[in-house]
């Protein structure tokens, strides 16, 4: 039987790696007590991508994995972009008076 | 088919062969990214026209539960990666042992949830005719429960699923299937696995953390 080259990532990676996750989360719950005005959800998005990134890299074992199957896990997240972006290219720059559904002048109707 | 170290006619070897059952996955899961997407991007939009809305809703949730159960997650993501180790180095029962502390982490998770999705009913903050909240805004602030049990229902969802998966996965195991150089079930498990505790390491601040500060 032919034996094969796959990659064994040593026990200590997984436990570092467990390790940071956990402390990560820790750090975002300590940050999100702070008042830091805009940046709160720029610091809670980053640490979050950084988390996932973790995830993706070692337990996922993108990281090991053949250049295709990073390729397609990238045009994963550019696809994600594309939807994100491009939805809020319109709703964010959109005049404040023809939008329909502001708090503002919500229809009385939707208000209990 | 005898499937333990089998090589399939269509590769040319079995590494070839572990990369393309992966890919496969990672397909699968692209479609799962942009299920999930659809629903960070409607949470995203709601948020922005009710800022307000959302941050009352959003300190009515139980922190110290979510974070807690993000902490169990990630430790099941821990455990399910140190499974597929055990398939690798062909460990049967060590591999058996770390399936079921994945399940079990699992099972914690989804009973902390059964907490809190339990303490929603008795505050009248689920969505519909018994949704009650004497805020202003209330209509809004439904929109945010909307998201919330829309969100984390098909997380929880995607949970039970993994445990059955998991459950499957162990039997398998038991009988000795995936510890012979064949292991691609356990490996395609864990990505799905991990990919759920992604989609929970993007909720947790997202509905719980990010208006604890106002």
């Amino acid at each position: 039987m032919s034996e094969s080259k796959q990659h064994v990532i040593p026990f200590k990676t997984y436990a570092l790696i467990l390790a940071a996750l956990l402390a990560l989360t820790l750090i975002t719950y300590h940050v999100a007590l702070v008042d830091l005005g805009p940046w709160n959800i720029v610091v809670a998005i980053v640490i979050a991508c950084t988390k996932a990134v973790l995830v993706v890299l070692f337990f996922m074992h993108a990281a090991y994995a053949p250049r295709r199957t990073r390729l397609v896990i990238l045009a994963g997240v550019f696809w994600l972009l594309l939807l994100l972006g491009l939805t809020l290219a319109d709703y964010l720059t959109r005049p404040p008076a023809t939008d329909s559904i502001s708090s503002n002048n919500a229809p009385a109707a939707y208000v209990r | 088919m005898e499937r333990t170290g089998a090589l399939l006619g269509q590769f040319r070897d079995l590494d070839q062969q572990r990369d393309t059952v992966a890919l496969g996955m990672w397909v699968f899961l692209l479609t799962e990214i942009m299920f999930f997407g659809g629903m960070f991007l409607t949470y995203t939009i709601y948020r922005l026209k009710f800022p307000h809305a959302f941050a009352e809703g959003s300190r009515e949730l139980d922190v110290v539960k979510g974070g807690w159960n993000t902490a169990v997650l990630i430790a099941s993501s821990f455990t399910m990666a140190l499974a597929v180790r055990a398939a690798q180095m062909r460990k049967r029962k060590l591999l058996c042992i770390l399936l079921a502390s994945t399940m079990i982490l699992g099972g914690v998770f989804l009973g902390v949830k059964y907490f809190e999705y339990a303490q929603k009913f008795e505050h009248h903050l689920v969505p519909g005719p018994d949704f009650h909240m004497s805020a202003p805004d209330a209509a809004q602030v439904q929109i945010f429960f909307s998201l919330y049990f829309a969100m984390t229902g098909m997380h929880a969802l995607h949970m039970i699923i993994g445990e059955g998966m998991l459950l499957a996965l162990l039997i398998y195991s038991w009988r000795g299937k995936y510890t012979g150089g064949y292991f691609a079930p356990v490996e395609n498990g864990g990505l799905y696995w991990h990919f759920v505790d992604i989609v929970w390491i993007f909720l947790f601040p997202l509905l719980y953390l990010v208006d604890l500060h106002r």
